[in-house]
């Protein structure tokens, strides 16, 4: 299982440096360098033999698979750095915002779906369902945008974004307050999604073989759910968690840019903004990366929480 | 069926049937009356251009309807097509596509969709394709899924002992019944799409002023929320209202298993 997921992994990684080679092939132009009218043809050819893209495509795509393999993604147009340092400069921060909206998304989904998933076709049921749906239709950027209007600009309770006050650097509280609202809007859609499966998953659960005995012995509803329906509802979520990590990536990117947060997401944007592709095309083979060992992460989980599968690895 | 569809006939008609009744251009530009709340001439007031909101809202739904439907629609065909292919009796290709579209699936195809409009640029053309383009994986382990289950079925066996080669069996027996599963999954992905193209539009990266997008109005209602928050009320408003709409057609399918029932 988990040497599947390693190949499956490299195919991912793959899949992207190909496809950003590919599409900056594609793309009209070429570098922006050459786009000066001024340059004469020898000048023209000298850059060309400089970076490179005067050789025939299939050496130039080995030597970029192979330097990407070795870690050397070029140099930024923007910022004049070398990619892969600049990119990895930013993705603590990243991973911070990221981790704690899945933290909290888990804390806020799981014992909800429990709950809701034990009382089908209940009025609670029914407002958490209308709840759900109408989060998921909440476009990040906008709620972000309501929130900061709303709790930074008008009630003054949290500061409007940055991750930390100028002059109090040191300040861990100051950090949290930072975190609240974005950590909130990137949590807020996974949450929805994540107590939707929970909650499919409990209501199978509930007429499962092993289940229907203990309702019959008497047992109250939470320790039902407690002792025979919760682990079994953990493997569902983790795989929801796992489908949901490369577009929680995504989110993170808006919420960041709103939320002016200095991750890796705001970085892409900004690079993106000053078409400098370099950087867009690391950032993304860096994100996959990324994506592919948390999803190893998850595999490793995965055996926590199924000791079946610890048991056919 | 009909009630279901009426949340998103009521968008479409607000989007493109507006102008007819409402003749006032989305893009003339006003600089001595920015950021104006609701008058007789701007019913909804101005934005930071002076430009009027409410005919901005009706030509910027045109774009996000016209994207997200569009973007939908590639998505639907292209998952439809690697989802068949993924059931393919070729061993070698059902299983190297089954593998490249797991893989798939766990590319961030947001920062895929970055590096797109950064080389090409932000038009509704590019964005249509873009968007589309990073949204058919789900729909393909749906086609996947279903199409396995179904070739097993009593009729599709006949077909197969009739001599029926595989790419004409999955066109004539396999396909129409997955039609409720696919307009479903077009619901959803539309709802989905719209969402990306009004991020990407906010962003900077997609429609661009003076062309406008509820996406790329909310840019600048970002500007003035201290004096004008209704700039950003309305476009957002309207975003959520057509996802909910969107997904409730999907989930209204869904549900009933069909259009028919």
């Amino acid at each position: 299982m988990l040497a599947a997921r390693l190949l499956q992994g490299l195919i991912v990684l793959w899949i992207v440096t190909t496809a950003t080679f590919v599409l900056i092939h594609a793309a009209p132009g070429g570098p922006a360098v050459l786009a000066d009218p001024k340059l004469s043809a020898v000048e023209r050819a000298a850059i060309e033999t400089q970076l490179g893209i005067d050789r025939p495509l299939p050496v130039q795509y080995l030597t970029w698979q192979s330097n990407v393999v070795r870690g050397n993604l070029g140099r930024s147009f923007l910022y004049q750095t070398p990619i892969l340092e600049t990119v990895l400069d930013r993705l603590p921060n990243t991973i911070l915002l990221v981790a704690l909206a899945v933290a909290v998304a888990l804390l806020i989904a799981v014992p909800v779906g429990l709950y809701v998933g034990a009382r089908p076709d209940s009025p609670i049921d029914r407002v958490v369902t209308v709840v759900n749906f109408t989060a998921l239709a909440i476009p990040p950027f906008w709620f972000g945008i309501v929130a900061l209007m709303v709790v930074a600009a008008r009630w003054r309770l949290l500061p409007a974004g940055g991750m930390m006050t100028p002059g109090e650097e040191g300040s861990f509280v100051d950090r949290l307050r930072h975190l609240v609202l974005p950590v909130i809007v990137l949590a807020l859609p996974i949450s929805a999604e994540l107590i939707r499966f929970t909650r499919a998953a409990v209501r199978s659960n509930r007429g499962a073989p092993h289940v229907t005995p203990a309702v019959a012995r008497g047992l109250r509803s939470r320790e039902v759910t407690g002792r025979h329906v919760f682990r079994n509802v953990l493997l569902p979520v983790l795989t929801v968690l796992g489908l949901q990590v490369p577009i929680l990536v995504g989110g993170a990117a808006v919420t960041e840019t709103v939320f002016a947060w200095p991750g890796m997401g705001r970085l892409g944007v900004e690079a993106a903004l000053g078409r400098d592709y370099p950087l867009v095309m690391g950032i993304a083979v860096v994100v996959a990366a990324t994506v592919v060992l948390a999803n190893l992460l998850l595999d490793l989980a995965y055996g926590w929480a199924d000791p079946r599968i610890r048991a056919g690895s | 069926m009909t009630r279901a569809l009426l949340p998103l006939a009521l968008l479409v008609l607000f989007a493109f049937g507006g102008p007819l009744v409402y003749h006032v251009d989305p893009t003339a530009i006003d600089l001595t009356l920015t950021v104006a709340g609701m008058s007789g001439a701007h019913p909804l007031g101005t934005d930071e251009s002076g430009r009027d909101v409410l005919a901005r809202l009706m030509s910027g739904g045109r774009v996000s309807l016209v994207v997200g439907l569009l973007a939908g629609v590639v998505a639907v065909a292209v998952g439809t097509a690697v989802g068949g292919l993924a059931t393919a009796r070729n061993p070698w290709l059902s299983v190297a596509t089954s593998r490249l579209l797991d893989a798939a699936m766990a590319v961030p195809s947001f920062f895929i969709l970055l590096v797109i409009v950064t080389l090409f640029g932000g038009s509704t053309t590019t964005l249509i394709a873009a968007i589309g383009l990073t949204a058919w994986m789900g729909i393909a382990r749906l086609v996947r899924a279903e199409s396995l289950s179904l070739r097993e079925r009593d009729f599709v066996l006949a077909a197969q002992a009739l001599g029926q080669p595989p790419p004409a069996r999955f066109a004539r027996h396999v396909l129409p019944h997955l039609v409720p599963t696919l307009i479903a999954a077009a619901g959803v992905g539309i709802a989905q799409a719209v969402l990306t193209e009004s991020a990407l539009s906010f962003l900077g990266l997609g429609i661009e002023p003076p062309m406008a997008s509820w996406g790329n109005m909310l840019t600048g209602a970002q500007q003035n929320l201290g004096e004008a928050p209704w700039l950003a009320l309305y476009p957002g408003l309207l975003i959520v209202l057509t996802v909910l709409a969107a997904n409730t057609v999907g989930e209204q399918i869904q549900r009933r298993g069909g259009l028919h029932k």
